[in-house]
């Protein structure tokens, strides 16, 4: 095995985020209690530090935070495209001006390593109010027929892994296309949003046009089934994506679902070894694998197996898991105590079912939430890490001989969110990217996101795209 | 010499259509279709069973892979031939169409003229779809990226109850279009045009599986496709007057996410339909790929 070159700390300062001790929930423009009074507390994965005691909501604030949107919702949608469009473009500069803060910020409170937060997910989170700002005045020219409607109350819920940017997603088409919003955070990642609340504030949007709700499921599952919210986004798992399908069944709402995935990324025999080895660990170990359309199936040739395998340990083993706040940091923290007893969980499964266990030799910090960058061989399409999302940095390795074999192994999923192809022969690329059902195809590269490349899921994987022209249509009624 | 008598017509025996074939129901059961004006007896129809059903989701599957991977040269071409068979049958459906729906004949022609031509414009939408809904990307980076409408897989369809004939057209024939194939529960009250539909498509160079023509009652059969899991989709505009019904269905449907067009009241079908249901089972796939960077030493060519 390689060895790991000593590098001297790097950490990136706190000091440039002031988190408050408290905060409330965001409505109608103030920060105000929770209506039962009820706190929870969010935690700096990486150390288990209590960062701040947050208001939790729970249905009577839903019903607060709804009217607040829907008091708010005939101003704004009649507002000109073009001034509800600057008002986007003043949010998408602020975040700009503020990125380092939230990145320092989404660190602290994902786990994730800064050189994401500051490379990845803030300039995307800019870029995403700044595409869906231009948007606001050219609904007309968006290809759904003149004067395309907002739909109302947008009830958004969002995951853990990339909150800002999930946050962005969601909230930038939504205002562009006139809709007004009542978005719930994660209960582990509740701040970014929070911070979020203040540069709207700083923006001088219109009181009632977004509102955030700190909370758990209850506050979740109370907003998507409130008869006053016309519009549901959700990120997440598959089965409450299902249960939200259920709830909104018989109604007039209209539903957007991004949910699971088990990418496969497929690696042919002419495959430059180490440009595929990259965008393999891109694929599974971004974000600690904690990515709805990861990478978790490495589907390999057979011929090239061997030889593939020897270099992707020995690039794992060069992989610097620790502080998240450490530029030199590849792997983060797990976001939680519950996912990290998942990620343990699913991985033992593994062992038990027969798969070869491998985990790159590095040193866990003795507090905090840690799982060592792992990966399965003599893995088949029956083990259950061959086909439970894992969402941790857990990789699966399978084999296959020919195109056919290994298009039918991808596709061998009740997900269908990404995928990967790596080779050389474009005709290749094309034919198997053909034969994938899969919302997002890499070839030669992976985990690539922009906001005009829309993005979401076949099967169950969900339904609706987010980014681009089609992003629009979710919010439209249309 | 005997006398001269009338001439006994033959009646038909009306069949379900799946997978290119016309089966009876496996269940052996029918039931009487009465004419739309006075309640006089047409024909029996078969009462298709949830097997049917099943039978009808295995037919579809099955020509998922030929259909989609069809060039939208080829499967407008099909569509289009379509229309030709079906003006060559035109005297027939207007006649069928008249008892069904119990209109008089200059109606039942107009609906007729009009599914013939909602054919057509289908056909000729096939290969235009995946610029309208699709196209490329000019993401911030050195990559290639396309988006494409790809079909969603079998789509289950319950279709319009009072127009029998145009309706069901219209709800068909938007969904094969983009490649789909689909499992279609007929008007329970008048499925007799359906029926004979079935036998134009047989003869339409369109591929056995593609379209599977049910007729029955949708309460029974409806439901275990709903929750089949091998249907991708389901669009219940049959259901608009038993919303209890629709909504039990979009439950149902939620076990492995199907797509679900919900029923709307009073849909028009002799007005322009727009692309709303050609884009409605469809789902875009994005592919990236580098570009490399050529030029970025600072030549400009």
């Amino acid at each position: 095995m390689a060895s790991v070159f000593e590098y001297a700390p790097a950490p990136e300062s706190r000091a440039v985020v002031d988190i408050a001790p408290n905060y409330g929930l965001f409505i109608d423009g103030e920060f105000v209690d929770a209506a039962d009074g009820k706190v929870f507390k969010t935690v700096s994965p990486a150390t288990e530090e209590v960062l701040s005691e947050v208001a939790q909501a729970g249905e009577a604030d839903v019903e607060r935070a709804v009217r607040a949107a829907r008091k708010a919702f005939e101003k704004w949608s009649a507002l000109p495209g073009a001034e509800r469009g600057k008002y986007l473009f003043r949010i998408a500069r602020i975040i700009q001006e503020r990125s380092r803060e939230l990145a320092v910020l989404e660190t602290l409170d994902n786990g994730k390593p800064i050189k994401e937060t500051r490379d990845a997910d803030l300039p995307l989170v800019a870029a995403h109010f700044f595409y869906y700002a231009g948007w606001a005045d050219k609904l007309d020219h968006a290809g759904f027929g003149p004067g395309p409607k907002a739909l109302g109350v947008a009830g958004q819920v969002i995951p853990w892994n990339f909150p800002l940017l999930m946050l962005a997603w969601k909230i930038a088409p939504a205002l562009a296309t006139g809709n007004t919003v009542v978005l719930k955070p994660a209960e582990t990642t509740p701040l970014s949003a929070l911070f979020f609340a203040d540069i709207c504030r700083q923006a001088g949007l219109p009181k009632g046009v977004v509102n955030i709700l700190p909370g758990y499921g209850d506050a979740g599952a109370a907003l998507v089934a409130h008869p006053d919210v016309d519009k549901v986004a959700f990120t997440g798992s598959t089965a409450v994506g299902k249960e939200i399908a259920r709830t909104v069944a018989g109604t007039d709402k209209k539903l957007t679902l991004e949910l699971g995935g088990k990418g496969a990324n497929i690696v042919f025999d002419d495959a430059p070894v180490d440009q595929a080895v990259e965008g393999i660990v891109t694929g599974i170990f971004f974000n600690q694998g904690q990515v709805c359309c990861a990478g978790s199936r490495l589907l390999v040739q057979e011929s090239v197996h061997d030889e593939l395998l020897h270099s992707l340990k020995r690039r794992l083993s060069t992989l610097r898991l620790g502080d998240p706040l450490d530029k030199n940091t590849d792997i983060g923290a797990i976001n939680s105590a519950e996912q990290l007893a998942r990620i343990t969980a699913l991985a033992e499964t593994g062992e038990a079912e027969g798969a070869e266990r491998w985990t790159a030799p590095c040193e866990l910090p003795s507090s905090g939430y840690w799982f060592a960058p792992t990966l399965f061989t003599g893995v088949t399409q029956a083990h259950t890490v061959a086909r439970d999302e894992i969402f941790g940095p857990v990789l699966s390795v399978l084999t296959f001989r020919t195109p056919d074999e290994a298009v039918a192994k991808a596709n061998n999923t009740q997900y269908g969110l990404s995928a990967g192809i790596w080779t050389e022969k474009g005709s290749r690329i094309l034919a198997v990217a053909n034969k994938l059902r899969a919302g997002v195809v890499w070839a030669n590269t992976f985990n690539k996101f922009d906001p005009t490349s829309p993005f979401g899921g076949y099967k169950e994987s969900g339904f609706g795209r987010e980014g681009g022209r089609h992003g629009l249509e979710a919010y439209l009624d249309v | 010499m005997s006398e001269r008598t009338e001439r006994l017509s033959v009646f038909k025996t009306y069949k379900l259509y799946v997978g290119g074939k016309f089966p009876r129901s496996e269940s052996g059961r029918v039931y009487e279709v009465t004419d739309g004006k006075n309640g006089d007896w047409l024909a029996n129809a078969p009462l298709s069973s949830r097997k049917d059903g099943r039978d009808a989701v295995v037919a579809a599957r099955k020509a998922f892979g030929g259909w989609s991977g069809a060039t939208a040269y080829n499967r407008g071409q099909v569509l289009y031939r379509v229309a030709e068979m079906l003006e060559g049958r035109r005297e027939q459906f207007v006649r069928e169409v008249a008892d069904a729906e119990g209109i008089g004949r200059s109606k039942a022609a107009a609906v007729v003229d009009a599914a013939i031509d909602r054919w057509v414009w289908y056909a000729g939408w096939t290969d235009k779809i995946a610029q309208v809904a699709g196209g490329a990307n000019p993401v911030a980076g050195p990559f290639f990226n396309l988006s494409t409408p790809e079909p969603t897989g079998v789509v289950t369809v319950l279709a319009p109850q009072e127009s029998s004939f145009l309706g069901l057209v219209s709800v068909i024939a938007p969904v094969i279009a983009s490649g789909n194939t689909v499992v279609v529960i007929a008007s329970e009250r008048a499925p007799l045009p359906a029926l004979s539909l079935g036998e134009v498509l047989a003869t339409s160079d369109l591929p056995g599986g593609v379209v599977n023509i049910l007729s029955g009652k949708a309460a029974e059969i409806a439901p275990s496709l709903a929750a089949h899991q091998d249907v991708n989709g389901i669009d219940l505009t049959g259901t608009a007057a038993d919303l209890g019904l629709a909504k039990q269905l979009e439950i149902a449907a939620a076990d492995n996410l199907k797509r679900v067009r919900r029923p709307r009241a009073a849909e028009d079908f002799t007005a322009d339909p727009g692309t709303d249901r050609l884009t409605y089972f469809l789902e875009t796939k994005t592919v990236w790929h580098p570009t490399g960077s050529l030029g970025a030493s600072g030549s400009s060519y």
